[in-house]
């Protein structure tokens, strides 16, 4: 018995001391879920061609992602709304924003009779989360969709219970669309809904409406398109109905290149330009200015490049939108900055 | 043991008393217990601290605030309070009469062995994990309330102020039959285990004084098990207080406060689960865990008002098993 115990004291010393494989890096990241299938895919490819270079993401959510930053318990994280001036000033370095992908927020709605694609306007998207348009046959929805015989049944309205990356984007299309939004709700991951009932998750929210006559709901452009769920159409600045898809989120993005902030905290909802989809939005990596680790800092600054340059290819495949060419040269400018 | 300690002057040491193994045995259970005091004593003490943002903004207003809003940080747990006290009564109000019924069939009326037979299925019941209990509510109840439970008790009964209001599926009514569901088999285990054990002398002198089976099954046997039935109510309240998977998806999550069972509505479980991760900015952390801490205080109050009424039963006549 005792010798037993021994040996596996032995072993166990054994492999506590062992050195590490050298000129492996461990990079240990986590934030944002919706992301998180395309980083899956990144830092898989992308530890197949640098087999020394390991990246372990763990999808825990934008907030936890931010808090984790900020302590530096994380080499990087990733959110989907940017870091406000409050949280930058809490993180113990200083957090540099790097654009990766683009996502989209569409309506989705179930309306018994109404098969055809329906158009809403700014006005109308935002009269009926505020609780004030209430009928589906009310004129603001009504004349954008002439032709449609909506009923007069009450709109049963659907939103996030919990706090997402999904609601930041929507809660901030709605505040530019809506100054009575802006002021009494806010954008947020969470916020305080006037109407409405909550779904956990893009599955909940589809859920509870294909399930509820008269509902309207709002979910990511890639969960509609892999679960074939059919969506309606936003009116974007220019006046345009638009149906959201992955070339209208990259104009998107395209047309707020040339305002973009030099730290790319900036809001691409609402973007100006005909073919721009005003329900977008950036997800961000949150990477640290300042990273002692040679190692890691190199390994770090080589797979953001590779992000911007190779990485993009991978994203129309799974349903994400590609960083638009501006942005991308933006971009690489940053990367110098991380030390 | 008799014969077995040799005589000896004055009281065995310390030492003695541990190489065998009595003192052993004393200090090892000994730790454990204290070990649960400790963790719960930690439990709270966390609770207690991680929330010391919210409770030195709100104090006590927090406890009639209605309104919940990241944005603005203003934050009040009264429509999380109501939803959880309103999904545990609905859900003992159906749970309690269906548990306890059913207990007395299996352990009065029904054949041995087929009671022993069902009885292991209830458990198989208890173990099903609550997220399941939720998929079963979202593509079964929620579907049939809107549908065929709703408009029937709108029909019959929607004079009453509980009952009227539109009707989406989701609410407080399918959150209190799903969670009535979850929590039954462990009054009809618990229930049933105790109606065994009522000795038989107690059924026979019923019967030898004249009474039916029924009658001595509930006015003689159900009387002196009311202890432990009460035991096994307050059990299946504990679980459903803090239910939080299954209630958040068939509640609605709507954090309003409504008269009417067929509006949304929101737990303090379903909230904490909902909005913990992506919480953002230490206020909104301190109220979600001063939510948590809210919990914690209902469920000690009511266990505490168990206690006290299992202590008047007893008094009055009650045994426990």
């Amino acid at each position: 018995m005792r010798k037993i115990l021994l040996g596996l004291l032995a072993v166990c010393a054994l492999a506590l001391t062992a050195p590490a494989q050298s000129g492996t890096v461990l990079l240990n990241a986590a934030g944002a879920t919706f992301p998180a299938p395309i980083y899956s895919k990144w830092f898989d490819v992308y530890h197949t061609a640098h087999p020394n270079v390991q990246i372990n993401y763990q999808a825990i959510g934008s907030g936890a992602g931010i808090r984790q930053v900020q302590a530096g318990t994380v080499d990087f994280g990733a959110s989907d709304g940017p870091m406000t001036d409050d949280q930058l000033a809490q993180a113990k370095v200083k957090v540099l924003h790097f654009p990766t992908v683009l996502g989209a927020v569409v309506p989705t709605y179930n309306i018994p009779g109404v098969t055809a694609s329906l158009n809403f306007t700014q006005k109308a998207l935002a009269g009926i989360y505020l609780g004030e348009i209430t009928k589906w046959n009310d004129p603001e929805i009504a004349k954008a969709n002439p032709g449609v015989k909506l009923p007069s049944d009450d709109i049963v309205v659907v939103h996030r219970s919990d706090g997402s990356g999904t609601s930041y984007i929507w809660t901030d299309f709605l505040s530019k669309a809506s100054d009575e939004w802006k002021n009494k709700v806010g954008k947020a991951t969470s916020v305080n809904w006037p109407v409405g009932l909550g779904g956990k998750g893009n599955e909940g929210v589809s859920g509870l409406v294909k399930q509820t006559p008269d509902a309207i709901g709002y979910i990511e452009l890639i969960y509609a398109l892999q679960n074939n769920i059919d969506y309606g159409s936003v009116q974007n600045a220019a006046g345009k109905f638009l149906k959201a898809d992955l070339a209208g989120v990259t104009a998107a993005a395209a047309a707020a290149a040339k305002e973009m902030p030099d730290d790319f905290r900036v809001s691409i909802t609402n973007a100006p330009g005909a073919a721009a989809y005003p329900v977008s939005s950036f997800t961000w990596l949150l990477i640290p200015a300042k990273i002692d680790d040679a190692a890691k800092r190199d390994a770090i600054k080589a797979f953001l490049k590779w992000m911007m340059a190779d990485g993009q290819n991978y994203n129309e495949g799974l349903s994400y939108a590609k960083l638009p060419k501006p942005v991308v040269a933006k971009e690489m400018k940053q990367i110098a900055l991380v030390q | 043991m008799d014969g077995a300690v040799p005589p000896q002057a004055g009281p065995r040491s310390f030492v003695h008393r541990l190489r065998d193994g009595d003192e052993v045995a004393h200090v090892v259970t000994l730790i454990f217990a204290s070990l649960i005091l400790l963790v719960t004593s930690l439990l709270v003490f966390i609770l207690w601290e991680k929330s010391q943002l919210s409770r030195a903004q709100f104090g006590w207003s927090f406890f009639w605030t209605s309104v919940w809003d990241p944005v603005f940080s203003h934050f009040g747990a009264l429509p999380f309070i109501y939803g959880t006290l309103v999904t545990s009564v609905v859900s003992l109000a159906i749970a309690v009469p269906l548990g306890l019924a059913a207990a007395i069939f299996l352990a009065e009326l029904a054949p041995r062995t087929l009671s022993d037979y069902i009885a292991f299925l209830i458990d198989l019941l208890a173990a099903v994990p609550s997220v399941i209990y939720g998929l079963f509510g979202i593509f079964i109840v929620v579907p049939m309330m809107r549908t065929t439970i709703g408009p029937a008790l709108k029909h019959t009964l929607g004079f009453l102020p509980i009952f009227k209001g539109p009707n989406y599926g989701v609410g407080f009514l399918t959150a209190g039959i799903v969670l009535s569901i979850m929590i039954v088999p462990f009054i009809i285990s618990v229930s049933r285990e105790v109606l065994l054990t009522v000795p038989r002398e107690q059924r026979e002198a019923a019967m030898g004084l004249g009474a039916t089976r029924w009658e001595a099954t509930w006015k003689v046997v159900v009387p002196w098990a009311r202890t432990g039935i009460m035991g096994s109510v307050f059990l299946a309240l504990a679980r459903a207080l803090g239910e939080t998977m299954a209630v958040t998806m068939v509640i609605g999550n709507d954090p309003k406060i409504a008269a009417s069972l067929f509006a949304p509505g929101y737990t303090i479980a379903a909230v904490i689960a909902n909005e913990f991760t992506e919480a953002t900015g230490d206020l909104y952390l301190s109220a979600l865990i001063e939510l948590g801490l809210v919990l914690f205080l209902m469920t000690f109050i009511l266990n505490g008002l168990a206690r006290l009424l299992i202590l008047a039963t007893e008094r009055g006549g009650g045994h426990t098993s």
